[in-house]
């Protein structure tokens, strides 16, 4: 991450966008990360219903968990661009944008149908299915940049390669890098406190008997 | 600082409080699980 940060700052030129252009950096890798982490989520899903995996259940929360927060900061780092590029910290026209926050507030909900349920079995089916619905809004989200008709929203990305400079390029994916391998640790680190939960309340139940 | 400087230099702050705060709330969860591994322990020994 120090040397994500050092090639935004002292390496990568700026563009005609100026130095707003510096937030494009961590808004994309972030968006990019939540995404994977939205996917991954679904995947253990898929694995709980179809392998009956009895730790997938708790991957997919840890993992639909940390993409919420990586979501939130896409919203929040976006809106903070947005207000300076376009003078509106939200534009509702832009389908984006409200693809994302649709694809936000989806997973959001997850949250509320996960802990309205009692632990066990069904909280876990009922769970899995909600987040491999989820799924199907990624792609939208993702396409509605190039499916919308109306481009406020920059496109870094088209069928020619990235919009960019091969140093913003290199700088780009040393972000994405950086991004990936902080969610990675972070999906661990909390799972691993999950795991240490569980085994705490087994242990105390079996002392308790 | 100009206004662009500032919209810069909020997003990478937003972002390193979000991590931070998320860090700091798993810290204080493996705090009480080690405490809670404490008592377990001593329970168990005062069980033989």
């Amino acid at each position: 991450m120090a040397a994500a940060i050092a090639l935004v700052f002292f390496y990568a030129p700026l563009d005609e966008d100026g130095l707003n252009q510096k937030i494009f950096y961590f808004h994309v890798p972030i968006a990019f990360t939540a995404y994977a982490s939205f996917a991954w989520g679904g995947w253990k899903a898929l694995r709980h219903l179809w392998k009956r995996d009895e730790n997938a259940d708790l991957e997919s929360y840890v993992a639909i968990h940390l993409g919420t927060i990586f979501g939130l900061l896409t919203l929040v780092t976006g809106s903070i661009w947005a207000k300076y590029r376009w003078g509106h910290w939200w534009v509702w026209s832009e389908d984006q944008l409200v693809l994302f926050l649709v694809l936000f507030l989806f997973y959001c909900a997850y949250f509320m149908l996960r802990y309205s349920l009692p632990p066990g079995p069904q909280r876990a089916n009922m769970s899995a299915v909600y987040a491999l619905f989820g799924v199907v809004l990624i792609p939208v989200s993702i396409l509605a940049i190039r499916l919308s008709e109306r481009f406020i929203h920059p496109v870094a990305f088209d069928r020619g390669g990235p919009n960019m400079a091969g140093s913003q390029f290199f700088t780009f994916c040393v972000c994405v890098v950086a991004w990936f391998a902080v969610a990675a640790t972070l999906y661990q680190l909390e799972l691993a406190g999950k795991r240490l939960d569980l085994r705490l309340r087994e242990l105390r139940e079996a002392l308790q008997e | 600082m100009s206004t662009e400087e500032k919209y810069v230099a909020a997003v990478y702050l937003v972002v390193f409080v979000v991590l931070l705060a998320y860090v700091f709330i798993i810290a204080l969860k493996l705090q009480r699980l080690e405490r809670e591994l404490t008592e377990l322990v001593e329970l168990a020994s005062r069980r033989g």
